[in-house]
Parts: C-alpha cells; structure tokens; sequence
C-alpha cells in the first residue's frame, strides 16, 4: 500500500488485458501439452491463488485474521453438492455464483456479530465457525453426512471441449483474474487506503472519518465470497467429498501462509506466496510423501512470519531501496 | 422417577464432571489470553502433546498417565518458556501480536498437529489406568471414576494456581503485568521475566490437561482442534482472565454439552461451544461474571 | 450569533468512577478555547464524548445546529469535528502523505461541499504537510519522524479533514520552548482561516498565550470559565492546582 509497494503504476484496465493475456496464454499452453496432471495441478495452485488472495483481503489489508477460511471454502462446495443433486444441470458459473453470494453472507453475519469487537474475538469466531460448519455438514444427510458423497464428474467438458477438467481449470483462472483484479483495483481506491488505516490504527482511522465497521464488513463479506466461490468447482475437481477432507486444516493452513509468505502488502505477495509453495508441495508429494508435502506450508508460514514479516515482496523491496 | 428425568439428572452430573475437566483444559488459555493477553490458539496443540507424552508413559513403562504428567510438568514449562520468548522476540516487542503473531500460533498448532501424525499415525490411542472402566453409584447417580479423578485433580489444580495468583509476589506481579507494566518495572520486576514464567505456567498446564484429555476419551491428533472453540467459549463466557467465572463457565458448557449429547445425538456436541461463544460475543462480551 | 459546540449536563461513568458530573459548555464560532485540568480530571474523557469515542450517559453534545449523540466517531469528523490524539496515532504503514489522505478521502469526500479527485488530492496532501513544516518527508513513514514531526503530523491529519472545530489533545507535553511556539503559531494561523480551535494543555504559558477564554476541569467538574487572565486568579482553580 506504501507509496514503492505497487509495481510500476499501471491503470486498471491495461492491468486486466494484461492478466487476461497472461491467463489465455496459460490456457492454451496446457491445450497445447494436453497432460491432464497438467491442469490437475494447474488447478490446484489457481485454487489457492484465489484463496490466498481472497484471505489477504481481510488479513493483509484490514488486518484481520480469518481462520475460519475451511468453513467459506466448504460452504462454496457444498452449495455446489446440493445444486448437483436438486438441479443437476446448473452451469458451473452459476454454481460459483451461489457458493460465493452463501459464503459471503456468512462473512457478513460472523463480521456483524463480533467486529465491533478487539479483532482477536473476530479471529477466535472464526476458528469455531468452522468447527461449527463442519458439525451441520456432518450431521446433514442430504449431502452425505459424515461417510461423505460421490459427485460424478461429466466427461466431456462445455463450450471448449477437451476433458472436463480443463474446463474446471479455465473457471479458476478466470477466477483468478477477477480475484486479482479486485485485490489490485481495492489497494489503489480509497476503500484500500481505508482498510490500511484500520490495519494501522482503528481509533485514529474513526478519527479521520473512516466508517470503520462498514468498511470491515465490507472486506470479510468479499474475503468470504471469494473463499466460496474457490471451493464451489471442488465437488467436480475431487468427485467423492466428505467433511475430513472438505475441512482439512490444509486449506486454512495454505490460505493464510501463502500471503504471509508472499508478502501482505501487495496482491503481487499471495500470488508469488501460492505458485512458489504449490509448486514446492507438488514436488514433495511426488517425491517424497503426501505426509511431509502438508508440514511445508505450516513451517515455512512460521518462519517467515518470524523471519521476514514483509515477505518475499517484502524482501526485493528491501533491496530496492 | 420416571427415564427421562433420570437420564437428565444423570447428564447434569456428568456435565459437572465434564466441566471440571474442561476447566483444566482452559486454565492455561485464562492465564495465556486473561492475563497476559497472549492469544495462544496452539494451547489444544499443547495439550495433545501432554496426552502423547501420557501415552507413551504408560504404555512403554506402565506408568499411571497422571503421574506421568506430573513427571513431565517441567519439561512442559520450560516449552513454555521458550515459546514465549520466540513470541517475545518475534511479535510483541515489534508489536506485531495480531496478524502474524496470530498467524505464528495458527503454526505451531499445524505443525504439532501433522507432527503427531507422522509420529503415531492417526489411530485412536488410550491408556491404562485402574479409575478407568469402575464408577460409583452414589443413590441414582452414576460416577464414572475416569470423570471423577480428573475432575478432583483438576479442581486442585485450579484453586493452587488461584492461591499462587493471589498469594505470592510472582503470582500478584503476574497479574500486574497486563494492567500496568510500569508499576512492575517500579517495583523492579521484570516484564518481560514475569509473563515468559506465567507463560510457562500456561503451557505447563497444558501437560496435566493432556493427561486428562486421554483418561476421558481415546485421542487422536485432529482432536485438538475441537478444543479450540471450547477453550475460548469458556475464557470469553467466565470474562478473561477470572478463575472463578473460568470454572462456572466450564460447567455450564459442560452440562449444555452432556444435554445436548444425550438429547440430540453426540455429533451435535461440538456446535454447543461455538454457539456460546458466539452469543456471549454478541451480547455480553465481558463474560458471564463481567461488569 | 448561536454556538458552534453546545455540551449540556454531560455525565460519563465508568462503573462506580464518575469521570464527568454535568458539564456545560459552549464554544463560539471561530473561537479559541483553553481547557486545563489536573491529571485524571476528565479532559480526554470529555474529548472523547465530544468526539464519539465513547459515548455520554447523560447530556446531550450539539454541534453545528445538531444533537450529535447518536452519531459515531466517523460520522462527527465528516460533519467537521476533528481532533488530535494526545499521544500520537499515526498509520504506521502509511507514508506521511497518505496519512493525510485518509481524512480527505474519507472526510472531505463524504461531505456533499467539495470532491477532490487525483491530482487535486496530492496537491491537498502536500499543501497540508506544507503547513506543517513536513512537506518534504512527504514519501516518507511516520517511524522516520521525530516526537515533534509526529505531532505536527498528527496536527496535519486532524486538519486534513477541513474541521470547523479542531480539538488538540495536548499537543505539546514534552516538546521545547521553540516547538512549543512553533505549534500555537501553526493553531493560531488556522484560527485565523476560521477554524474554530479547542486546546488541551498543561503547559500554561502555551495556554496563557493561546486563549481567547480559559475552562477549568477538576474532578469530572467544570470549576470556572472566562476570561484567561481572571480564570487563573480564581481561588478555586488556585487550590486546585496547588493542593488544599
């Protein structure tokens, strides 16, 4: 948000052509290759892109710590389960759509209820919400309870054909795009230099003339829509889903690390944050164990929040200046 | 006296029980987050170390899990000790405690988490121990030993730290140390020594906790986390920092779990400490014994 | 010619500590008030209600034509109620420019009178530096800034949201004789722009030099208020000060 964080000034829209250029280009460079562990994996770090970024809202920009991210993301998914099942033919955005407006009204309501509040009690909310979450879904029959539920994954992909799951693909990264754009449009508008000044200070931010519990209602309620709108393709993406995996710790985990990592202070931080401990995650898991492959984010989060507060973004801009 | 009534009166007594139990589980957190408002969101992590160090205690020596708490008591203190600097160094003193010292215990609490399961898997573990299994009928009341011995212990436990709070200079400085850190350095105590050692104490507590945590039920390393909400139902309900409201606010959730449990089915237990929590949060933020 | 700050029977407890005890008092248009009072008198307090950090029990504050109790902090600076904070508050991770951006985005902006847009802004956000004598560490970040700069910082972010009146909270505690001068120049030029200005303060002579008129808090209790010179020689206020 300081003056030197943003890369060099670009407006808003070049930005978006750029990163819309950026994302067909991907797209058809895993056309191109055809491997479907390719967009497996693909898909598998825009997730986190999306919801690195979607935490960084609150957490990075407001100053909030949300750790709840399992509950909005599980939200976004299992919107998806019951729509699956009520109206099977429900076109994928349209699914998003739903698990993203669901979560963003739990964002709004667990923000209403304890931000007016030290933001600790917002965070410690958080952490009961998903616990609270998961207990509904677990004693829910309909979406299969705690033995989980089969969604079957169609085969062939809608309107660019292919297998479907570059269809899931192409949804998170235009997914990502909007993410990122929004994140990049918010740091240079006013309602970011707003969520800076209560990261800074509350008081003084109300002092200045901040509606201060609208603008934190404002970012949990887009922080949490974000979150379902990433986990509303994952019923299709894993095609069996229960609880365990729909809340495991690991997306919390890599959610938060990832910005912290990366750097909080720009949208460029859970970006680099998402594809560098992706990345290093898949690599572990191929080749040493899935077990080990989850320590990396929690351990890696520990360190640099420990070691390099501001980041990897944080650490070039050190050397720049 | 007709079932239901019966069944009601038997999941109040053991709610009680369960609320003594949990009262030790939150002692450390009244200390950790009352007193030094340090929001330790690892302590379940803690305590789930204090039940594997129990298990491995009893099952490789045969020795009884509580004793073997006991037995571990500093080793867990000097933990604390350690943590607290790194926290120290790291956050408070840059005064960063709330995003990434947040972030720092969300860490920790991962990392002991899947440490435990690349150590002992994820099946469930017990102990032995002769008060596990026999109860006593007391007129229509059914005790079950495993709830009553570490209710008893746990009730020891709080009201020594409650006489070590109020009682010793160290205790009073502890409890200085969040309202008026220039008072203490007048009185030539140090900050910054006063809460690493009742952070310490905190953590310490975790080990006894722990113990307990495996009598009552078999563990697992994901158990923890449901202890998250608990822990700060009842610190937020009982108003930070107070033992007396702590220990009431046990019980009470306690007795609203065990009647949920035996009314609704157990799988519902968990969502009675977040609802709690949540109402005290949007009603009466400074506890049930709060001004 | 009707005030500008009406406070009537304004009470604030907290528990069983009566912190005010039905304070009166009126504040003119393009006036300048002193307000003194021991340590623990209820000054901040009093701020505080004035501004809605915390909220009166009893009274009524009216402000502009307006009753303001129900209305948040936020919502009396953008109506033009600004204060300084005693110690100051900056946003950390702001530069100094960017600080003063907050009011006049989230203050200046929300009033129906002027939008400032791009350029417009920056040029605002340096002219309020300038005024402050800050101008050139405009890029820079508050824990660059000496005790006196953050005031002056504070000074300008309060000013930032174009107020009609300006609390300064005790501004000057710990500050030179020089700096001292410099800040009751810098209030007493914005006074002349026709802002009306209430100071906080325990150093007299700064008092003394500054006000128009003087008010007397002691123990949650307005003990005098006149005229600067006579206030002062008020045996009440004299044993106040000076013990029983």
């Amino acid at each position: 948000m300081s003056a030197g964080a943003a890369p060099a000034g670009m407006r808003a829209l070049p930005f978006t052509l750029v990163l819309i250029a950026i994302a067909a280009v991907i797209f058809l460079c895993g056309r191109w290759l055809g491997s479907s562990y390719a967009f497996f994996m693909g898909y598998v770090v825009l997730q986190y892109v999306v919801l690195g970024t979607a935490w960084n809202i609150l957490g990075g920009y407001t100053g909030y710590v949300n750790f709840g991210v399992t509950a909005f993301f599980a939200i976004g998914a299992y919107s998806t389960v019951v729509l699956h099942k009520l109206v099977p033919a429900t076109p994928l955005p349209v699914m998003m759509l739903i698990g993203g407006a669901l979560a963003g009204l739990v964002g709004l309501g667990t923000g209403y209820l304890t931000l007016r509040l030290r933001g600790v009690f917002f965070s410690i909310a958080t952490l009961a919400l998903a616990v609270v979450v998961q207990t509904l879904i677990t004693n829910w029959d309909f979406v299969g309870g705690a033995r989980g539920v089969y969604v079957l994954r169609p085969r062939v992909a809608p309107l660019i054909g292919g297998e479907y799951v570059q269809y899931l693909f192409l949804m998170m990264l235009i997914m990502t795009v909007i993410v990122l754009v929004t994140a990049r449009a918010i740091e240079r508008s006013a309602l970011g230099y707003g969520f800076a000044a209560i990261r800074d200070d509350e008081g003084a931010a109300e002092a200045s003339g901040v509606p201060t519990l609208r603008l934190k209602l404002i970012a949990t309620t887009l922080s949490g829509g974000f979150m379902g709108m990433a986990g509303a393709p994952l019923p299709y993406y894993v095609t069996y889903l229960d609880p365990a995996s729909g809340f495991s710790l690991n997306y919390a985990v890599n959610a938060i690390a990832m910005p912290l990592i990366g750097g909080t202070s720009s949208w460029l931080g859970p970006v680099i944050g998402a594809v560098l401990v992706g990345g290093l995650q898949e690599t572990l898991r191929v080749t040493i164990s899935s077990a080990v492959n989850v320590l990396v984010a929690g351990v890696l989060m520990v360190a640099f929040v420990i070691l390099a507060p501001q980041g990897i973004v944080g650490l070039f801009q050190r050397k720049r200046r | 006296m007709d079932g239901t009534a019966n069944l009601l009166l038997n999941a109040i007594v053991s709610g009680l029980l369960l609320g003594g139990f949990y009262a030790a589980v939150s002692v450390g957190i009244a200390i950790a987050f009352g007193l030094l408002d340090i929001v330790n969101i690892a302590h379940p992590a803690f305590i789930l170390l204090g039940s594997y160090v129990a298990f491995i205690g009893n099952s490789l020596w045969g020795i009884d899990p509580i004793l073997a708490a006991i037995i571990a008591l500093p080793a867990f203190y000097l933990l604390g000790m350690i943590v607290y600097q790194v926290y120290y160094v790291a956050f408070e003193r840059r005064d960063d405690q709330s995003l990434r010292g947040l972030s720092f215990f969300f860490g920790l609490l991962f990392i002991t988490e899947v440490g435990l399961v690349l150590g002992f898997g994820v099946d469930y573990r017990t102990v032995q121990a002769v008060y596990i299994g026999p109860s006593i009928k007391l007129g229509l009341f059914d005790l079950p030993l495993r709830l009553l011995v570490p209710f008893l212990v746990a009730l020891v436990v709080v009201i020594g730290l409650q006489l070590f709070l109020s009682r010793t200079f160290i205790g009073r400085a502890v409890q200085a140390v969040a309202q008026d850190q220039q008072a203490l350095r007048l009185m030539a105590a140090n900050p910054t020594r006063i809460k690493r050692i009742a952070f310490g104490l905190s953590i310490a507590t975790a080990s006894l906790a722990g113990a307990f945590l495996i009598i009552i039920q078999p563990i697992e390393p994901s158990i923890g986390r449901e202890y998250i909400g608990r822990i700060f139902a009842i610190c937020v309900l009982g108003g930070l920092g107070s033992f007396p409201g702590m220990v009431i606010a046990a019980m009470t959730l306690g007795i609203a779990e065990s009647l949920t449990a035996t009314f609704f089915g157990p799988s519902w237990a968990p969502a009675v400490a977040f609802g709690i929590l949540l109402i005290t949060l949007a009603v009466r933020p400074s506890g049930i014994l709060g001004r | 010619m009707t005030a500008l700050l009406t406070v009537s029977g304004l009470g604030k407890r907290f528990g069983g500590f009566v912190a005010l005890d039905g304070i009166d008092l009126e504040v003119q248009p393009r006036e300048r008030l002193g307000l003194i009072g021991p340590n623990g008198s209820g000054k901040s307090t009093l701020v505080n209600c004035i501004c809605g950090t915390l909220r009166n029990e009893q009274g009524s504050v009216r402000f502009a034509d307006e009753t303001i109790d129900a209305l948040s902090a936020h919502e009396r600076t953008r109506r033009g109620l600004a204060r300084s904070f005693q110690l100051p508050r900056p946003f950390a991770g702001l530069t100094l420019a960017e600080n003063v951006r907050i009011p006049i985005l989230y203050a200046v902006n929300a009033r129906a009178s002027g939008h400032l847009h791009g350029a417009a802004i920056d040029e605002r956000c340096l002219e309020l530096l300038g005024l402050v004598g800050l101008a050139d560490k405009a890029r820079q970040m508050p824990r660059d800034l000496t005790q006196i700069e953050m005031r002056k910082l504070e000074l300008a972010r309060a000013m930032a949201a174009d107020p009609k009146l300006l609390i300064s909270d005790e501004a000057m505690a710990g500050l030179s004789h020089a700096e001292v001068d410099e800040i009751i120049a810098l209030l007493i030029r914005l006074n002349e722009r026709g802002v009306t200005v209430i100071m906080i303060e325990h150093i007299m002579r700064a008092v003394m030099e500054f006000s128009q008129r003087l008010a007397v808090l002691v123990a949650g209790r307005k003990i005098a208020d006149g005229n600067p010179k006579d206030v002062v020689r008020d045996p009440e206020v004299v044993r106040a000060y000076l013990g029983e």
